[in-house]
């Protein structure tokens, strides 16, 4: 392909995604109206979001990571030792996926289970 | 009595491995040794850095269920402490420590599923930017196009994965439902963005991955897409643009010094 | 040292306020509740972007709030990490705390952030280390700190210092405020076999200018005496309200904020602490409010 061609190409590529393909330039007064429209958007997700009404401006609320309890202190987690390559513990994933086709052919998630 | 460093250094040790002694002058109210006191914090530490990788990784946790994940994810924190107290961010090498873990090697996919939930964690707390529209780009001269650089969003990232998974991350997420799945089938990729306030996971085809690293990098659209066409040749240049644009992972432009050759 | 007074919108009433918890975002900014102030732990926004600050800064909208740090090391026998410094200066001008707080511990060492707030000696090398750090972070943050009493499960055989003179010590030496915990006063007490009462009347409580109040479990050591756990898991248990009372009524009222950061209830419980918590203030020398603002 020839950098006239590729050039070209990828013109024309980029006038069909963003549809000025047909109409070969948009007029200054249709870019004018696109801008008053948008802002037009942005002020009332503004004013939803200041309303605390809207709860995709605000996305999913994950807890926060660091705190300053002490958890757990029942629990052994930082005083055993587990060995998991070692024989005596052989540890094994549980799988959710019930089965799957491997590709050497149909096998368990559940190996052994 | 020893120097505080010195004190620092033997609680520290002590903390993450069970094996050794609890550290001389530890002591309960009666002024003797407490093992158990001392495994308070031993739990601490351990207890609070699995469950941080729990809630980083949850379709990881339901693949390999609470026992192994706990062991996985203890057998990662020791090794690889958080490097900075934003909790948030820990947990950056688990994926490819889980690919090294000889007991999860049965789940080949299982490091593909936590690269997954990485980039899903590194999006939602990326820094904020206002995506652009179709509209930006319609007064362009159609000369000046091949060399435009794209701006992404600074949340996007991409996945690839020669197993399904994305559709395996999908059945394991919140509302998923684990079902058979064709490991055969092929490879997914994944692109990760967090336009808004929403962090999206949408599939991109073959030679996308490619396009969209050339643009991030800061190539113009030309090199991009014909690093695209390289890795794909049925690669769809205003396919993948306009879903790009749409998406809202674009949120500025300009031109390309460079010169643009073949 | 003098540091810029804060402006009063900022400033943190004398009243009891609640740890800001995600599972509360919606029904904080939905129906605002009618609570002091919210507390949140610094390092939980120190991403980029993205809805923990979109939230925050909605709250921060109708609320004053206080900035609590949990990774600053400030016991560490090494160098603060100045990055950190700085994303705390970062945090201080966009959400403007009238209260900046961290705690008498070590969490960092070469080998990473060990995620625990850990005990020190109560020694000369440590007062002479933690005074340096408090200074440097009060000289970078330009405000004064609030420094947290611990709760502990060791004690250390070298300690000189009883721990309420110690932090007095911290006090007068680096001027920081400071931020006394009533929950870990009595877990401290509990676990050390030190009387809370005495506790409590020996604190340096000119200085104190904030109050945490939080429930703790109890278990017991290899030889079956009470090992208290700081877990903030539950509601302040009776004898921590009595503690508290004391304190109030020897200081009058004060910023006092509930933590709950584990099994974390429906808003109401949390609403209701903060009632008892205000009731106690109400009763004892209503007439000398400390409301705080030092950052």
């Amino acid at each position: 392909m020839s950098n006239r061609t590729l050039n070209a190409m990828v013109a024309g590529a980029f006038a069909v995604a963003v549809g000025t393909l047909v109409a070969t330039s948009a007029t200054a007064q249709g870019k004018a109206d696109m801008e008053k429209m948008m802002k037009e958007k942005q002020a009332q997700t503004m004013k939803a979001m200041q309303g605390g009404k809207m709860e995709k401006c605000f996305g999913v609320a994950l807890k926060g990571q660091n705190d300053c309890y002490a958890g757990a202190g029942t629990t052994c987690a930082g005083t055993s030792t587990v060995d998991y390559q070692g024989n005596a513990f052989k540890l094994e994933p549980k799988g959710t996926c019930t089965t799957m086709n491997t590709p050497k052919g149909a096998g368990s998630l559940t190996p052994k289970a | 009595m020893q120097p505080l460093a010195e004190l620092q250094r033997s609680f520290a040790a002590a903390l993450l491995d069970p094996a050794l002694p609890t550290p001389a002058g530890l002591v309960g109210p009666d002024g003797k040794p407490s093992s158990r006191r001392f495994a308070v914090y031993r739990n601490n530490v351990i207890v609070g850095l699995t469950q941080t990788l729990k809630d980083a990784y949850p379709a990881v946790h339901g693949i390999v269920g609470s026992e192994f994940f706990l062991a996985l994810a203890r057998a990662y924190v020791v090794g690889d402490l958080p490097r900075s107290p934003m909790l948030f961010d820990y947990g950056a090498g688990f994926p490819d420590f889980i690919g090294q873990f000889e007991p999860a090697s049965v789940l080949p996919y299982l490091a593909d599923v936590a690269r997954i939930e990485r980039a899903w964690t590194e999006a939602y707390h990326a820094a904020e930017a206002s995506p652009i529209g179709l509209s930006a780009f319609v007064e362009i001269a159609p000369d000046r196009i091949p060399a435009i650089t794209l701006e992404l969003h600074p949340s996007v990232r991409i996945v690839r994965s020669r197993f399904p998974a994305l559709t395996i991350w999908q059945m394991n997420v919140d509302g998923g439902i684990p079902g058979p799945v064709d490991l055969a089938a092929g490879g997914e990729n994944a692109i990760v963005v967090r336009p808004e306030a929403d962090v999206e996971v949408r599939s991109i085809p073959n030679g996308s991955p490619e396009f969209i690293h050339a643009l991030a990098s800061g190539r113009p659209v030309l090199a991009a897409f014909e690093e695209a066409n390289a890795a794909d040749p049925t690669f769809d240049l205003s396919a993948n643009l306009s879903d790009l644009i749409l998406a809202g992972m674009v949120v500025g432009f300009g031109f390309a010094q460079e010169p643009l050759g073949t | 040292m003098r540091f810029l007074s804060s402006s009063p919108e900022d400033r943190i009433p004398a009243r009891a306020g609640v740890g800001l918890k995600a599972e509360h975002y919606r029904t904080i900014i939905d129906t605002a509740p009618d609570v002091g102030f919210f507390e949140v732990h610094a390092e939980n926004y120190m991403g980029a972007g993205g809805p923990p600050h979109r939230y925050l800064s909605a709250v921060r909208e109708r609320y004053p709030l206080s900035l609590h740090g949990v990774g600053l090391s400030i016991g560490a026998d090494r160098p603060l990490d100045e990055d950190h410094i700085k994303r705390l200066g970062e945090l201080r001008r966009r959400y403007t705390p009238g209260l900046f707080s961290e705690h008498l511990a070590w969490s960092t060492h070469d080998a990473g952030f060990l995620n625990d707030l850990l005990p020190v000696p109560y020694t000369s090398g440590t007062l002479q280390r933690v005074v340096e750090h408090i200074d440097q972070v009060q000289t970078a943050l330009g405000c004064e700190m609030l420094l947290e009493n611990p709760s502990t499960y060791v004690a250390f055989v070298e300690s000189t210092y009883a721990e309420t003179d110690f932090i007095a010590e911290v006090a007068r030496r680096s001027g920081c405020g400071l931020l006394l915990d009533v929950n870990n006063v009595f877990v401290a007490s509990t676990n050390q076999q030190w009387d809370p009462v005495a506790y409590i009347e020996g604190y340096p409580l000119a200085s104190v200018k904030e109050i945490h109040l939080a429930g703790n479990r109890r278990q017991a050591d290899e030889i079956g005496r009470p090992l208290l756990i700081d877990t903030h898991d539950r509601p302040v248990e009776d004898a921590v309200w009595y503690l508290y009372e004391l304190a109030i009524r020897l200081i009058g009222p004060v910023p006092t904020l509930i933590e709950w950061d584990a099994e974390v209830p429906p808003w109401p419980t949390l609403a209701g602490e903060a009632e008892r918590a205000e009731a106690i203030m109400a009763a004892n020398r209503p007439e000398m409010p400390r409301d705080a603002a030092a950052c």
